[in-house]
């Protein structure tokens, strides 16, 4: 069985028997490759765009690893923008193992800073926010959960395809959100609420002073917590099993005894309130307010760090950190290249994962029954 | 007069959505997502105002438009059809390339985060509310049959046949010898020439490029798609419906009987019912979003 290029321990693969061994490597080579292939892909269009812009690519990329990895500052703020991006790849790899694309994470992420925000106004001051920090995220994860909630229950219902209704709800919600600020809670001339006295979360340069003036903060430990309890959740328990089980073949699922129509709706609603809990880290961590438009992208930024990370609530984080880099990294570079230019290696990244994802398997399984 | 310049502000609102949601239709029937339209728009209103700009005529601007929208459907095509990449996915990202473009290429063309500068439109310098310019500008005739046309392609022609074929049963269709990729490259690339066109629309009406110019028109219009069930004349009627409604609210601001964002609301909230089956459920074509064997 064993070939000569299988010997090398395959990244931590378990040293079992022959088969497990060479089936976890075959996981691992169609989990990493595609990614990495990307990647390279992005580093080519990169060179090219900053080559179009008459700069030299290696001075860029360095200037760019300068901004983010290179002082305390910047990779305060890769930490704050991998935070975001952590909720909403983590809410959309969640969906994905249920076999649905949540395109809503956008909006599920902006009602879970707004009921979050909701909340922190109706509140005396100055309570700690040891206290009231598991009362923001129940809030939160309510707002974002029902917004999945009602995405999971058109389609187990009604058979509603949730990429069309929760694109849709993106629209609705935020439309909704915009009325409810600007008609009860905004301040005048600007597009955010007063200013929430209760239970501000601590910045990380609190503890830790050179990221004084980047908005990192604690919420950053509620998202590496989310991911240990969403893989719990996933390998773990009943439900995560049978959650996986219909997000790869509902019938068979079905012939199980799983209702596939109650695991979209529970996967769909746990899924919108990840991403809602998502919004503490701008409303509680950051400015504590809540501000229309405060997602930004993120919600769908985030189906690329879900693809990247493998949908793997451990890859999930990691990958995070790699598009917070390239966003924050874009303002680092901005000198010698428009920032715009991440924004096209961000499009470029997700394109060739999808291209690759499907494309490395076929020729990887094609190597293995030739070799 | 006032139900005339109602009709008038509905037509102008109506065409970028006729011309993108025609492209909805033609992609969604051969079996592609159009998710895409948003980014197809986006692209044809940049290349419309490129073409436009250097080549000191609005028809320049349509043929860039028309290329610029077709540019990013190649790249939608060969990654779904080709190598069968995951259709949402890559179609959320030729939005995403489509921002990103537009924006790095603003700043390196016209030096600009925000806009190009004026470019020609058509009818010369005058624009506006005037019927004159509505009836001059050939945009507005090109807008109005384009559903008829796709209408008379899809149902009348030999293509058309095939596009629905290909959309509904590729496996039937290459079985009785109809070529599934060709005519799946032919459907998107046209469907980014529509979409595209209405982003020159856009261009040439308001006589420049701004960033995110087309704030979402392309979703009104795959909305539209799909209310009106991937059939022309009813995806057409839907485009005028949600038109009719941002007029009406445009045309009501002052009296606030119903907040602005309610009315946005409409054409998202109509098309959930419509999928949602309340009154007689929208069916998509049965190989959507599917890579055939």
């Amino acid at each position: 069985m064993a070939s000569p290029e299988i010997s090398p321990a395959a990244g931590g693969a378990p040293p079992s028997g022959g088969t497990s061994r060479i089936a976890a490597r075959a996981r691992l080579e169609e989990a990493l490759l595609p990614s990495l292939v990307a990647l390279l892909v992005a580093a080519i269009v990169g060179d090219a765009l900053i080559v179009s812009f008459g700069q030299a690519p290696a001075a860029v990329f360095r200037l760019l690893l300068d901004g983010t990895w290179g002082n305390s500052y910047g990779f305060g703020q890769v930490l704050y923008k991998a935070t975001t991006l952590t909720f909403t790849g983590l809410a959309i790899a969640f969906a994905l193992r249920a076999g649905l694309f949540n395109i809503g994470a956008e909006s599920q992420l902006a009602a879970g800073g707004f009921t979050a925000a909701v909340v922190g106004l109706s509140l005396p001051p100055g309570l700690p926010w040891i206290v009231m920090l598991p009362v923001y995220v129940a809030a939160a994860a309510l707002g974002g959960g029902i917004v999945g909630g009602v995405a999971g229950e058109l389609k187990s219902r009604f058979g509603a395809h949730e990429v069309i209704t929760t694109i849709m709800l993106n629209f609705i919600v935020l439309a909704l959100l915009s009325y409810l600020t600007s008609t009860y809670l905004k301040v005048p001339e600007t597009l955010h609420t007063t200013e929430i006295r209760s239970g501000a979360v601590p910045r990380l340069a609190d503890f830790f002073e050179p990221f004084h003036g980047s908005a990192a903060n604690l919420v950053i430990v509620v998202a590496a917590l989310s991911c240990a309890t969403a893989w719990w959740y996933l390998f773990r328990t009943r439900r995560g099993f049978e959650l996986r089980a219909v997000g790869l073949q509902p019938e068979a699922a079905e012939y199980a005894g799983v209702r596939p129509g109650a695991v979209w709706t529970r996967a769909m609603a746990i899924s919108g309130a990840i991403a809602g809990v998502g919004g503490l880290n701008f409303v509680l961590g950051y400015k504590h307010y809540y501000e229309e438009g405060f997602a930004g992208g993120a919600g769908f930024l985030g189906i690329a760090v879900a693809l990247v990370g493998g949908t793997h609530p451990l890859g999930v984080a990691l990958a995070a950190l790699l598009f917070a880099t390239i966003s924050q990294g874009g303002l680092a570079v901005n000198a010698l290249v428009p920032k715009q230019f991440v924004e096209v290696l961000q499009a470029v990244v997700i394109i060739a994962v999808a291209v690759s994802v499907p494309e490395v398997r076929r020729l990887l399984r094609a190597r293995r029954r030739n070799a | 007069m006032a139900v005339l310049l109602f009709l008038a502000q509905t037509l102008r609102i109506a065409i970028p959505y006729l011309f993108a949601a025609a492209g909805g239709v033609v992609s969604e029937r051969a079996g592609l997502i159009g998710l895409t339209l948003e980014g197809y728009m986006l692209g044809g209103a940049f290349a419309a105002a490129l073409g436009s700009y250097y080549g000191h005529s609005a028809w320049f601007g349509v043929l860039a438009g028309v290329l610029g929208g077709a540019l990013l459907a190649v790249v939608y095509g060969v990654s779904a059809i080709r190598f069968r990449a995951d259709q949402v996915v890559v179609g959320i990202a030729i939005n995403l390339l489509a921002i990103g473009v537009t924006r790095f290429f603003l700043r390196l063309a016209f030096g600009s985060s925000s806009n190009s500068p004026r470019v020609t439109g058509f009818g010369g310098e005058q624009s506006g509310n005037g019927f004159t310019a509505l009836v001059a500008n050939p945009m507005i005739w090109l807008g109005l049959i384009v559903i008829p046309l796709v209408a008379w392609m899809l149902y009348r022609t030999p293509f058309g046949l095939r596009v629905r074929a290909v959309g509904e049963h590729p496996a039937a269709a290459t079985s009785v010898g109809v070529p599934v990729t060709r005519v799946r490259y032919t459907a998107v690339i046209l469907s980014g020439v529509l979409a595209g066109l209405g982003g020159v629309y856009l261009v040439l009406d308001q006589h420049q490029f701004t960033d995110q110019m087309t704030a979402g028109r392309g979703f009104i219009a795959l909305a539209a798609t799909i209310f009106g069930r991937w059939d022309p004349s009813r995806v057409g009627v839907a485009c005028l419906l949600f038109a009719a409604a941002e007029t009406l609210q445009i045309q009501l601001q002052g009296a606030q009987l119903v907040p602005s964002q309610f009315v946005e609301m409409i054409p998202y909230l109509l098309t959930i019912i419509a999928l949602a089956g309340v009154v007689g459920r929208a069916v998509p074509p049965a190989a959507l979003g599917r890579a055939p064997e």
